[in-house]
């Protein structure tokens, strides 16, 4: 494929990403911070808060796991995870984190394991998505595009 | 024992024949008072034994009764009916039986007729005709045999004679009258028979009972049927005579004797409530002729509490008139106690369900305002965000160069700007108050560091020529526990509203120790327990106990563990007066003047602006903590708003106890009792200033006193007496006190160029009046100079400017990998480098080594949070040493190299703006943010705009 349809391609994929709410305003500041000095920025954050977020929800499924459930570490956990998620731009998983804080600051296990559901589950959409949109540039980088969007 | 068996079986049959019921027919027969054929059931009662005496009874009484009513009348007529009706009964059987007799007595004549005859017409054939037979006689015979009979008692034979011997011979003859013989004598003998046995009826007819006395069989059937019924039941029946006398009376459970009732009222008889009542109630039935029920409670000696249903009937004589009642009573206590516990229990189900119903409206209310307020809180955050950027880009532009309409329009946008933003910080601290979300801290303070703090802050912006003064009694404590934050935000608070409100005179803060108010016992439980700190009310007071110990565990340790070793902690009241000398509050304006969003007139609010909330949250906060706040006030006199605080009392002051913590707070500040901020119109001229201030202040000395220093001058006593209110006057004290104040700080070498910073002229000052103990010691400050701490300082972007030629020095304090990472990227674009740490104590490590010209912090952090690690600093630089610090759980800094900040000889710090990043609205508010000492914040994610605009205020 050329370049040019690979490109059209990857914009209306990245706009669909932002139709559908996995992204938000804060992922164009990301790509802004992109640049020849930093020509991976994007991949290298994104892919930061993919290692993040797995070790994050690794310890919110022991946490939430455990008999004794301390919410206030539960708590601490989606809090990190809001934090990242928001400052990358990932719209869908930092809702989540804002409606699984509420249920933790109310202490209900039930809604907080369902939380967790919903959050791996987010997460899993917006990696592959990513993982789609990364492969997209790098196939634009080898077909001789120009780097980012 | 009475059963009548002498009773025989003819009357018997008569009786089941004829009577439908042995009583009187006017009582409605068969309904009331039905009785057993004796004989029948006659088992019954023969095994019942029945008391008789529960009946007294006045028997002269019963015959007038008898005799003179309707009722008693009719019942003997018919008594008498049925005894006449029995009787012809009997004398009916008794002519039968007498006809039968008659009869057969009949009959043995005509058969001794027929035999004589019989005897002649043998004579006669013996004569001539001897075969004739006479055949009617015989029909006759014949039809009496026939006839009906109704007892057969005789048995007449009917035989021929026999005679076995020849006619007509002698022997026939003799054997014939031999045989008419012996019929003779067999009929004689019936005949014996027959009137043994009329004699025997007549006999038995003689010994039948007399009417009377069958009747008395029948009333004591009667009587010991009503008996055995009413034996257990706890009926009273009686009759009264029109005296409303007992005549007579039946009880199952007597008490009294007959003497004691027959013949007695009511009232005599018995004494106690309801005795009354119940005759009362009997002669109105007797008045008015008509039965009646009621229930009548007694509480007699005799019986005690009991209630009776009570049917009392009017009885008539056969004049119609009423001439007593019958009454029955039964006792239902046991009934009236159940319905009228019942009747209880239903009202208190319907109280309990009406309370639930109430409860459920104030549950729904409640949530409903929470949401509302949560709301509220929300879209002030959201919406103060825009608008602080708003300000602050208008800020900016009131420092570029700008025409007059163009800079009086701006100012117009300021300060509405400001307004909103105020009241939106108000609404904030209000429904945090209401949620129950304010968190009160408990740290040390020094109470004369608040008001003069205060005072200095008020100096600062004030337009108007006032003195503001201060006086702590020596009483006062020089360390108490308490939330100094919220406490200096309630002054500020009072004294802004004085300053608006006060046109010319004087302001002030009077603080001192009054004994435990009354009112303390509501909160007194929350001081016993000092263990951690909380000095809180109302239902924060558990939530607080909570947090506290959380957020400021090692502040907690650190003093339980002092408390420990200490004598321990007691509370002491304290009472502040605000006092004004302004135009005062109407008394019908006080009642409401602590509501939300209440003024004292409408023309206030658009003379003097203001949200109407500020009174509304100090009045809120002072209760919080446990105080209380009132107002007393005279119209064009002035105001006084008065607090009473209950704070801890801070063990010893540490300077005794460690000289090397608080080395560079002089004695005298720490002790010093009043402090006076007079107005020194247009005398900055005369300040020996660095000359970039200088031509600042003749800059700004029109529209005033926007100015970010201020001077601090040790006030000889002649300054301090003088109420100097005249910008001439005001000249003079500063000479004064510029002359007075040079020479000490130069002989201790330190050189007022050397900084602007205020702690330098601090400890200038106190060296200069060394540990006098005198509590009077007084400061005295240029009010037109603003301290570098006033919010002013944010609207003068470019004062540090001359100060930074190269790079800022900025510290990132963030846990979050991924946010340090996009910031850290974002400030390397706009062409900053950046230190990172990732907690408080980290950045309190950092601040200890490295000046910085602006710290970004995050506010939610591990270890140690964004807002204490900003007191900390603040703290620092306040006090020069990080006493606190350790206090908070840090550890010392290693004070090896002159690299850390402590060991310098200025022993204070200038401000380093400090920027919080906040995440989301309530728990982080921005409010607490300045409230702990941060000049501003960004809310998060951090974008370029946020960040440049931010490098921008603070760093150019």
């Amino acid at each position: 494929m050329d370049a040019v349809h690979l490109k059209r391609q990857l914009i209306t994929f990245t706009e669909q990403l932002f139709r559908e709410g996995f992204l938000d305003e804060q992922f164009n500041q990301l790509q802004q911070l992109q640049d020849e000095n930093n020509p991976n920025f994007v991949v290298e954050v994104v892919s930061l808060f993919f290692q993040d977020t797995e070790r994050l929800l690794d310890e919110l499924s022991k946490a939430l796991d455990q008999a004794n459930l301390d919410f206030k570490k539960v708590d601490g956990h989606v809090h990190q995870l809001k934090g990242s998620s928001s400052s990358i731009g990932a719209q869908r998983v930092q809702r989540t984190c804002i409606i699984f804080r509420n249920y933790c600051n109310e202490k209900n296990v039930q809604a907080c394991l369902k939380c967790l559901q919903v959050v791996k589950h987010e997460f899993a959409l917006l990696k592959s998505k990513m993982e789609t949109l990364f492969n997209l540039e790098q196939q634009i980088l080898a077909a001789g595009g120009p780097p980012s969007i | 024992m009475m059963v009548s068996e002498m009773e025989k079986d003819p009357i018997e049959d008569i009786e089941a024949e004829i009577l439908p019921s042995m009583w009187p027919e006017d009582i409605d027969p068969g309904k009331q008072f039905n009785i057993d054929k004796p004989g029948v059931d006659q088992d019954m009662l023969e095994e019942v034994t029945i008391m008789e005496e529960p009946t007294i009874l006045d028997f002269k009484w019963l015959t007038e009764l008898t005799d003179f009513t309707d009722k008693g009348s009719a019942q003997l007529a018919h008594l008498v009916k049925h005894w006449e009706y029995k009787q012809a009964n009997v004398v009916r059987l008794l002519k039968e039986e007498l006809d039968n007799l008659n009869r057969q007595r009949h009959e043995a004549e005509l058969k001794e007729l027929r035999i004589l005859e019989e005897h002649r017409f043998e004579e006669e054939r013996f004569c001539g005709d001897t075969k004739r037979q006479i055949p009617v006689l015989e029909d006759i015979y014949d039809s009496w045999k026939e006839a009906p009979r109704r007892k057969k008692y005789v048995i007449v034979e009917n035989k021929k004679v026999e005679i076995n011997a020849e006619y007509d011979t002698l022997m026939y003859w003799k054997q014939r009258a031999m045989n008419l013989e012996k019929l003779l004598e067999a009929s004689v003998h019936r005949e014996h028979i027959l009137m043994e046995k009329l004699q025997e009826s007549i006999t038995n007819l003689e010994g039948q009972s007399s009417p009377v006395e069958e009747l008395i069989q029948i009333l004591k059937r009667a009587d010991n049927f009503l008996h055995f019924i009413l034996q257990n039941a706890p009926i009273v029946i009686g009759h009264q005579d029109k005296e409303l006398r007992y005549r007579f009376i039946y009880n199952n459970f007597p008490t009294l004797q007959e003497e004691d009732i027959i013949g007695k009222t009511d009232v005599e008889i018995f004494t106690g409530s309801g005795v009354k009542e119940n005759q009362e109630f009997k002669r109105e039935v007797l008045e008015k002729g008509k039965p009646a029920k009621r229930e009548v409670t007694f509480e007699t000696d005799l019986f005690g509490s009991k209630t009776f249903l009570i049917y009392v009937e009017p009885v008539f004589n056969k004049a119609g008139e009423t001439i007593g009642i019958n009454y029955v009573g039964m006792e239902v206590t046991d009934q009236v106690k159940k319905r009228e516990k019942m009747l209880k229990l239903r009202e208190e189900i319907a109280v309990q369900k009406a309370k639930e119903r109430e409860l459920n409206k104030t549950i729904h209310i409640t949530e409903e305002t929470m949401r509302a307020k949560q709301i509220l809180a929300t879209m002030s955050h959201e919406i103060r965000s825009p608008l602080s950027g708003v300000v602050s880009v208008a800020e900016i532009l009131s420092t570029t160069k700008l025409d007059r309409e163009q800079r009086q329009l701006l100012e117009v946008m300021l300060s509405s700007g400001d307004l909103v933003l105020q009241l939106i910080n108000d609404i904030l601290d209000l429904s945090k108050v209401e949620s129950g979300a304010m968190k009160l801290e408990a740290t040390k303070f020094r109470p004369r560091e608040v008001v003069k703090h205060v005072l200095q802050t008020a100096a600062a912006s004030l337009k108007k020529i006032l003195t503001l003064e201060g006086h702590v009694s020596d009483d006062v404590p020089i360390e108490v526990i308490g939330d100094v934050l919220r406490i200096r935000q309630i002054l500020t608070n009072l004294i802004s509203n004085a300053i608006k409100f006060t046109h010319n005179g004087k302001i002030g803060i009077k603080l001192f120790v009054i004994p435990k108010p009354s009112i303390a016992s509501r909160g007194g439980n929350h001081l016993k327990s000092n263990t951690d700190q909380s000095t809180v009310m109302d239902n924060a007071a558990l939530k607080e106990e909570k947090t506290i110990p959380r957020c400021h565990s090692n502040i907690t340790q650190d003093l339980d563990h002092m408390e420990s070793t200490q004598a321990p902690e007691t509370t002491v009241w304290i009472r502040c007066d605000v006092y004004d000398t302004g135009i005062g509050i109407p008394e019908n304006a006080i009642p409401t003047l602590f509501k939300k969003y209440m003024q004292v007139g409408a023309d206030h609010a658009r003379k003097y602006g203001g949200t109407g909330l500020g009174l509304a949250i100090c009045k809120q906060l002072v209760e919080l903590m446990g105080g209380h706040l009132t107002v007393s006030s005279k119209e064009q006199v002035g105001s006084t708003f008065t607090f009473v605080l209950p704070c801890s009392i801070s063990p010893v002051c540490d300077n005794s106890d460690d000289p090397d913590d608080i080395p560079n707070i002089p004695e005298d500040d720490v002790t010093a009792g009043f402090f006076q901020f007079q107005p020194l119109a247009l005398s900055s001229v005369f300040f020996p200033i660095e000359p970039i201030q200088e031509r600042k202040l003749l800059s700004n000395k029109l529209n005033g006193f926007k100015d970010d220093s201020y001077m601090l001058f040790p006030a000889s006593p002649s300054v301090k007496i003088r109420e100097t209110s005249s910008p001439e006057d005001a000249c003079s004290v500063i000479v004064d006190a510029i002359e007075s104040n040079s020479e000490p700080k130069c002989s201790l070498g330190q050189s007022l160029h050397s900084d602007d910073d205020d702690a330098v002229v601090h400890k200038g000052i106190a060296e200069t009046q060394p540990s006098n103990g005198n509590s009077e010691g007084a400061l005295q400050v240029n009010a037109r100079l603003a301290n570098e701490e006033t919010p002013t300082e944010r609207q003068m972007p470019g004062k540090n400017k001359s100060s930074k030629k190269q790079s800022p020095r900025i510290l990132l304090v963030e846990d979050n990998k991924i946010n340090v990472m996009v910031t850290q990227s974002m400030m390397k674009q706009l062409g900053h480098k950046m230190d990172v740490v990732n907690n408080g104590v980290e950045a309190v490590h950092a601040v200890q080594h490295c000046d910085y010209d602006l710290i970004l912090m995050d506010v939610c952090m591990p270890i140690m949070d964004g807002l204490q690690a900003t007191r900390l600093i603040r703290l620092f630089e306040e006090t020069g040493n990080w006493g606190a610090a350790m206090e908070a759980g840090v550890e010392e800094p290693f004070t090896s190299g002159s690299s850390v900040n402590e060991d310098t000889s200025s022993g204070s710090r200038k401000r380093v703006p400090i920027v919080a990043m906040t995440a989301n609205a309530l728990s982080e508010s921005a409010d607490e943010c300045f409230a702990n000492g941060m000049d501003s914040f960004v809310s998060k994610p951090v974008t370029f705009q946020k960040l440049k605009q931010c490098l921008e205020q603070y760093l150019w």
